[in-house]
């Protein structure tokens, strides 16, 4: 117990210092530019294609669910509201950012892993290049960029999909259910997704590039460090929705936004 | 010049050197030669400060590398190249992008010199024309040798070989220690070789050192080496596996 409490206390403080010199690394603009665009396509563009899979879906049984309870209420017209809201301030950046740790974490993990275990790592230090430069850096720019972008790209395609559920496929009023989703829904909401998104892009790549970068044992430590990547950023990713909701929320209310 | 003093390392409960004392004059070369898994390609990285010493000191032209920070050591290392066991190309870079590497990075040359650097390069280790191969469709000689290249491409004042010749056949293995020589002599560089190749070590060295029980055991000019009595320098020098150790 002891032993599994000290390895955790010792990989959080790692993880700790990899952000700070990578945050550093990023401030003295050592990155190549080149590597930032295609990281940028590599885990936004490529990912479009899941991410807009899983927030129509979402959006639909959503809207479905919703509906399906408020009918018994008279609410009808209610539930575009309910859809923009979740879709905007939660399950946007939550699904978005689940899929990306997936898609993406497990890649960076995986490509960092087998280049430390094919000491290629070892030899990017010897021709004077620091790893977090090369490596770190770009991904995790690329992830702060792209994850926003995609999550815009989630709430959209999930309310746009919940329209099409709940006026073509449920009979809601159209017109007030427009409203009262424009009603309900406010920029607060869009803005907190989108802090959110630019925490979980941080999270997935940094978790994916420890992971990567502390690979030992060969194969198996690469299989074991992909695997980890992927449970470690999903959960991490829960876990700080939980208290960003919180915080976020709290702030907006002192805001008055 | 290169010294390391009292150097000590271990990983986890294991021991893997212990006050290891060595000095390598400028312009010399130098084989490390030692049992597979005696330490030798941990002292190697030591002497590049891949890995920090528990205790003792590695000193590079007078100046102490065990206690820098990775960045410090950045500077450090821009003496160095090194040439790594399995080559340790980028596999997702051609064989032109892996020799042109170092030089993009330092961002001092224009894309002309690049290309003419990198091309003098692959010449220099026999490799010309091979500028567009991914490292997968090379053999293990072409990958030490696209290795070398990129070692040699920033023109070092060191250039450091971990086992350079293992898993090759005699043939690719003597022209690899034909190249370790042309570049000795072409670049007038600092050699460090980690082998334990006993006929690689009499043709590249003009020092031999023997890593043995964690500890610098003997060193001398190949002559004296190979023509030492000692028992342990014997013994691994005629390749005689200790009785004790054959297990049936």
């Amino acid at each position: 117990m002891r032993t599994w409490i000290g390895e955790w206390l010792i990989g959080l403080g790692r993880i700790a210092l990899l952000s700070r010199d990578a945050i550093a690394s990023c401030l003295t603009f050592k990155f190549s530019r080149r590597d930032l665009i295609y990281q940028v396509y590599f885990i936004g563009v490529k990912s479009q294609s899941v991410v807009l899979v899983t927030g129509a879906f979402t959006g639909m049984v959503l809207a479905a669910q919703t509906y399906f309870q408020f009918h018994k209420v008279k609410m009808d017209t209610a539930t575009l509201a309910v859809v923009s809201v979740s879709m905007c301030s939660e399950l946007g950046p939550v699904l978005t950012a689940l899929m990306v740790a997936g898609r993406v974490g497990a890649a960076i993990a995986a490509e960092l892993g087998t280049m430390r275990v094919t000491e290629q790592i070892d030899a990017l230090r010897t021709l004077a290049t620091h790893p977090i430069d090369y490596l770190v850096v770009p991904r995790l720019i690329a992830a702060n960029i792209a994850l926003p972008l995609l999550t815009i790209e989630s709430m959209s395609i999930g309310i746009i999909a919940s329209y099409f559920v709940g006026v073509g496929l449920l009979g809601i009023d159209p017109a007030y259910a427009w409203y009262n989703m424009l009603k309900y829904s406010h920029n607060s909401d869009v803005m907190i997704g989108l802090i959110k998104s630019v925490v979980y892009g941080g999270i997935i790549a940094l978790i994916g590039c420890y992971k990567g970068l502390s690979c030992v044992n060969g194969a198996e430590g690469v299989g074991r460090a992909t695997t980890e990547a992927v449970v470690y950023a999903s959960i991490t990713i829960l876990v700080t929705n939980f208290f960003l909701t919180l915080t976020l929320e709290q702030i907006c209310v002192i805001l008055g936004i | 010049m290169i010294e390391t003093r009292a150097l000590k390392k271990s990983f986890g409960p294991q021991l893997i050197l212990d006050g290891v004392d060595l000095r390598i004059e400028t312009g010399e070369s130098v084989v490390i030669i030692g049992r597979s898994g005696g330490g030798k390609s941990v002292l190697l990285k030591h002497l590049i400060g891949l890995l920090q010493p528990d205790s003792g000191d590695v000193l590079v032209d007078g100046e102490n590398i065990s206690r820098m920070t990775e960045r410090q050591l950045l500077r450090v290392r821009e003496k160095f190249g090194m040439v790594f066991q399995g080559a340790a190309l980028f596999d997702s870079m051609t064989v032109a992008e892996n020799v042109a590497f170092p030089l993009e990075r330092k961002g001092k040359y224009t894309a002309g010199e690049i290309c003419t650097r990198v091309a003098k390069a692959l010449e220099v280790v026999d490799l010309p024309g091979t500028e567009k191969k991914k490292p997968a469709e090379l053999s293990g000689g072409m990958r030490k040798r696209v290795g070398l290249a990129r070692a040699i491409v920033y023109e070092p004042q060191i250039i450091l070989y971990d086992e350079p010749t293992t898993g090759l056949d005699p043939i690719v293995s003597d022209s690899i220690d034909k190249l370790i020589i042309r570049v000795r002599d072409h670049f007038n560089v600092t050699t460090v070789v980690v082998t334990h190749d006993m006929r690689s070590a009499r043709r590249v060295g003009n020092h031999v050192m023997l890593l043995h029980e964690k500890k610098m055991y003997a060193h001398g000019t190949p002559e004296e080496f190979f023509g030492s009595q000692d028992p342990v320098v014997r013994q691994f020098v005629d390749g005689v596996a200790d009785p004790q150790e054959i297990l049936f």
